[in-house]
């Protein structure tokens, strides 16, 4: 059976409608797909993704050891500072893409995908050296993400201090929430990331001591405290399609055990030059050698919806296939990433889609779909 | 969910309106419910030739392409144009916005579809 997040039976009341994901059962949705799309562009959503991995990585030598799992550099990175990089095999594709929180040189949080979270602690445990304990504390953390234009003032009314320096983004601080009313306040990491494309937080909360109540506290705030703003919660359906438009990667579409981050348009995240990581040498190569397929984004110029997996032809032989695809409804078109043979494709290049036994025509277009610029 | 009587409805959830020899086929306010917001929706050519089970056309929700089978067999001789450009139209009344038109072949297959009461009995277990 799917695993479900301590917030299961509050989003069930609700009215989520739930889908599958990963090996959890998780929300899809709240409302409407769309209207909680809008909802983050325009003022503010709410996610639960408790479904995260979170892996705490401590020790004397924790730094240079998963500096040596991850393709990105971490040695100039300072403390409380964020860290975005691919993970990967030997053969130079991904195992995963991770969020590594720098708490300082001896302490590490790992934020991993959640179909990934088991592999990916075997994974580390399987090249542990030097003084390093790994334990995955994925079962004990509620993770939300509060995101949109509304973000910051919801957190603000929530603060328990009300002077407390918010992380820029990229950064985190450990604060306290809540509290005012005369409650214990709730201890949380509070970072200034997301996966929308919007201004926003993720939330980490530990509930090994008060369990769910903290978690429902936590959920039923912020929802509270946004509700002036028109924040709504916001199910995984959206969360996809906020994604696509930012053309953020998602693990097992953009990413794989078959796809490398070069292939991926990741090459600012791979740091050839720092100090020996798994899969440098293949990367290397491919580096060389040149990256024979790369990830383009594209816009339907013809009627219907590209799905993942659909092939794309050009002038009559299939160069690829599309890797996300769907509505991108903030721009009003269909659209979406695919994978392809890089025959020297640029923006504004014709290419079809093959949609049930038909090609339908769509145009290579820059990236990310849809971009805004918002506090850093 | 909403039901109406005098419809005949599939276990795939579209449901039938027969007015003479013209049998008007559309989705159930459960299968809209189901599928969220619906984007897209392909109607079939008027004028092909259907067997009962064949896909009659598509409906797309943001996640996902659905395929609508025909509960009946026949002849395809109108589509509802309106759904092109206003997909959103089922979403609003799934029961006033038919996606197809179809002459029936054999009236007696009716008679394996369901009324509106066992398909509320159908869809409790669903």
């Amino acid at each position: 059976m799917d695993r479900r997040t301590p917030l299961y039976e509050t989003e069930k009341a609700m009215g989520a409608k739930f889908t599958s994901f990963g090996g959890w059962e998780l929300p899809v949705s709240y409302s409407d797909i769309l209207k909680e799309h809008h909802a983050v562009r325009n003022t503010a959503g709410l996610f639960d993704v408790s479904h995260m991995g979170e892996i705490i990585i401590e020790g004397r030598d924790a730094l240079s050891f998963v500096n040596r799992l991850i393709t990105n550099d971490l040695s100039p990175v300072p403390d409380n500072r964020i860290l975005y990089s691919p993970m990967c095999y030997e053969n130079g594709t991904v195992a995963d893409d991770i969020l590594i929180y720098k708490f300082s040189g001896t302490k590490l949080l790992l934020v991993v995908n959640a179909g990934n979270i088991e592999k990916d602690e075997a994974w580390i445990r399987s090249h542990v050296t030097g003084d390093v304990t790994v334990e995955n504390i994925s079962d004990r953390i509620v993770q939300l993400a509060l995101q949109g234009p509304w973000a910051e003032s919801i957190i603000r009314k929530i603060l328990n201090d009300e002077n407390t320096v918010l992380p820029g983004f990229y950064w985190f601080i450990e604060t306290r929430l809540f509290g005012k009313d005369g409650q214990p306040p709730l201890k949380v990491l509070l970072s200034r990331t997301g996966y929308t494309g919007e201004d926003g937080f993720e939330i980490y909360l530990d509930i090994s001591e008060n369990g769910k109540s903290d978690a429902e506290r936590l959920w039923n705030g912020i929802l509270e405290a946004g509700r002036d703003y028109g924040i709504l919660p916001v199910g995984l359906g959206a969360r996809d399609t906020l994604r696509l438009e930012a053309a953020l990667p998602l693990y097992g579409h953009e990413l794989s055990d078959a796809i490398t981050p070069l292939e991926a348009g990741l090459k600012f995240f791979v740091k050839l030059s720092k100090e020996d990581f798994i899969g440098r040498e293949a990367l290397a190569r491919q580096s060389e050698q040149g990256i024979k397929r790369k990830l383009y984004g594209f816009e339907m110029i013809d009627r219907g919806i590209p799905r993942n997996g659909y092939e794309v032809i050009m002038n009559g032989s299939k160069i690829g296939y599309v890797t996300s695809g769907g509505p991108l409804p903030s721009l009003g078109i269909n659209g979406g990433l695919a994978l392809l043979d890089d025959t020297g494709l640029s923006a504004g290049d014709t290419i079809g889609i093959m949609i049930r036994e038909r090609v339908c025509g769509a145009r290579i277009v820059p990236t990310p779909f849809y971009g805004k610029k918002y506090k850093k | 969910m909403e039901t109406r009587k005098g419809l005949y409805y599939s276990k795939d959830h579209e449901w039938v309106r027969v007015d003479g020899d013209r049998a008007y086929i559309g989705i159930t306010d459960y299968a809209q419910d189901s599928l969220g917001s619906i984007v897209y929706v392909e109607t079939p050519k008027a004028g092909r030739k259907i067997s009962k089970g064949q896909v009659l056309g598509v409906v797309e929700s943001v996640k996902a392409a659905s395929d609508i089978y025909s509960p009946v067999s026949g002849t395809i001789i109108e589509v509802n144009d309106a759904l092109t450009g206003n997909p959103e139209l089922i979403n609003e009344s799934p029961y006033e916005n038919y996606i197809a038109v179809i002459s029936l072949d054999d009236p007696g297959e009716l008679s394996e579809l369901m009324n509106d009461e066992q398909y509320a009995e159908y869809t409790k277990g669903e």
